[in-house]
């Protein structure tokens, strides 16, 4: 059982401590220029982080406890694959849902 | 710099972000689900979904929370799980960062994963938007996913049903992810720098505190960068 002032210091300290990351740059930085060699990297944040945080659900996704999946995994090429090709996001989801429906159907 | 332009970038991001939908409605259910059987009341759950707005943060919190972690803890990793969002707000700045300080404010508190990319592509694919198109597609972005956010978490609060693990809805995490960034894939550094991100991703899956998709992110990001320089130096066309 979750004790409720540990509860609300929680959430109002997560509240705090997210917004602030969040605001960190934007808000204090602002419209000051930043370095070359820094927007040289961040330039790249998206095509890293969001790669980075897909790759563990697709080798080892939770619903399956971390058992690779083939369909799961199908999903994520095709979606990967028609979103290059096409530069198209809906086309690219509704392949990569097709992909992991009719594998899951398949091999169910 | 008119309003009916801020308003059409406005519906674009509303378009732009749809697919989205989803992905946030079983996700929202089930931190509402979640939390009431961990005892949170309705009330609690909803501050917590409103206040903090991060979806893996707060299922890392509530599962700590339901072991008895120290209150410190719980609070290091949780916002461990966030630390990504300073990394957005660093890539957001040479975008937004002219906006008056309550917009950037309010930009701020809705920056998701979600919001992020769908943001950040539209602005290195145009960059003659104008800072209030910007900040108004970015609004735009984020109103079918935050409102979402909240109402389902509420759903899933009071009605206590999450969506069948059949439906498979864990996956459109994945699939929407990838979908939004492969058009992203512009150069060899881009492509670099993701390679690289998610081979360390990978290899750094272990390490404590999510930490390892920071240390993924930067590799990828300074593999992109050096990339970029090897790229200019050799003088070919990047």
């Amino acid at each position: 059982m979750i004790e409720t002032g540990t509860l609300w210091t929680i959430i109002i300290l997560l509240g705090i401590g997210s917004f602030g990351l969040r605001f960190v740059f934007t808000g204090l930085v602002g419209n000051r220029a930043m370095p070359d060699w820094l927007l040289r990297h961040l330039r790249y944040t998206a095509v890293a982080i969001l790669p980075a945080l897909v790759a563990p659900q697709v080798m080892w996704p939770t619903a399956t406890d971390g058992v690779f999946d083939i369909p799961r995994a199908a999903a994520a090429v095709v979606t990967l694959t028609v979103g290059l090709a096409t530069k198209n996001v809906l086309w690219a989801v509704f392949s990569g849902a097709a992909t992991l429906y009719g594998l899951l159907f398949l091999l169910g | 710099m008119t309003t009916t332009t801020r308003k059409s970038a406005y519906r674009q991001g509303i378009i732009d972000s749809s697919p989205f939908i989803l992905v946030i409605i079983p996700f929202a259910t089930l931190f509402g689900v979640l939390a009431t059987e961990a005892g949170l009341n309705v009330l609690e759950t909803m501050a917590f979904s409103i206040v903090v707005i991060a979806g893996a943060a707060q299922f890392t919190a509530l599962q700590l929370m339901q072991e008895n972690t120290p209150t410190v803890i719980v609070l290091i990793s949780a916002l461990a799980v966030n630390l990504r969002m300073a990394m957005y707000s660093a890539s957001l700045t040479p975008y937004i960062g002219a906006a008056p300080l309550w917009q950037r404010a309010l930009c701020a508190y809705v920056t998701v994963d979600q919001s992020y990319v769908v943001g950040v592509s539209k602005f290195e694919r145009e960059p003659d938007m104008t800072v209030p198109e910007r900040v108004a597609y970015f609004m735009g972005a984020v109103t079918p996913i935050v409102p979402l956010w909240y109402v389902f978490t509420l759903v899933g609060a009071l009605v206590g049903t999450r969506v069948p693990e059949s439906w498979a809805l864990d996956f459109a995490i994945p699939i929407a992810f990838l979908a939004m960034i492969a058009p992203m894939f512009r150069t060899a550094a881009h492509v670099v720098a993701a390679l690289t991100a998610v081979v360390v991703a990978l290899l750094a899956a272990g390490v404590p505190y999510s930490l390892g998709l920071i240390i993924a992110g930067i590799a990828g990001m300074i593999a992109g960068a050096q990339t970029e320089l090897w790229f200019e130096r050799k003088g070919a066309p990047k």
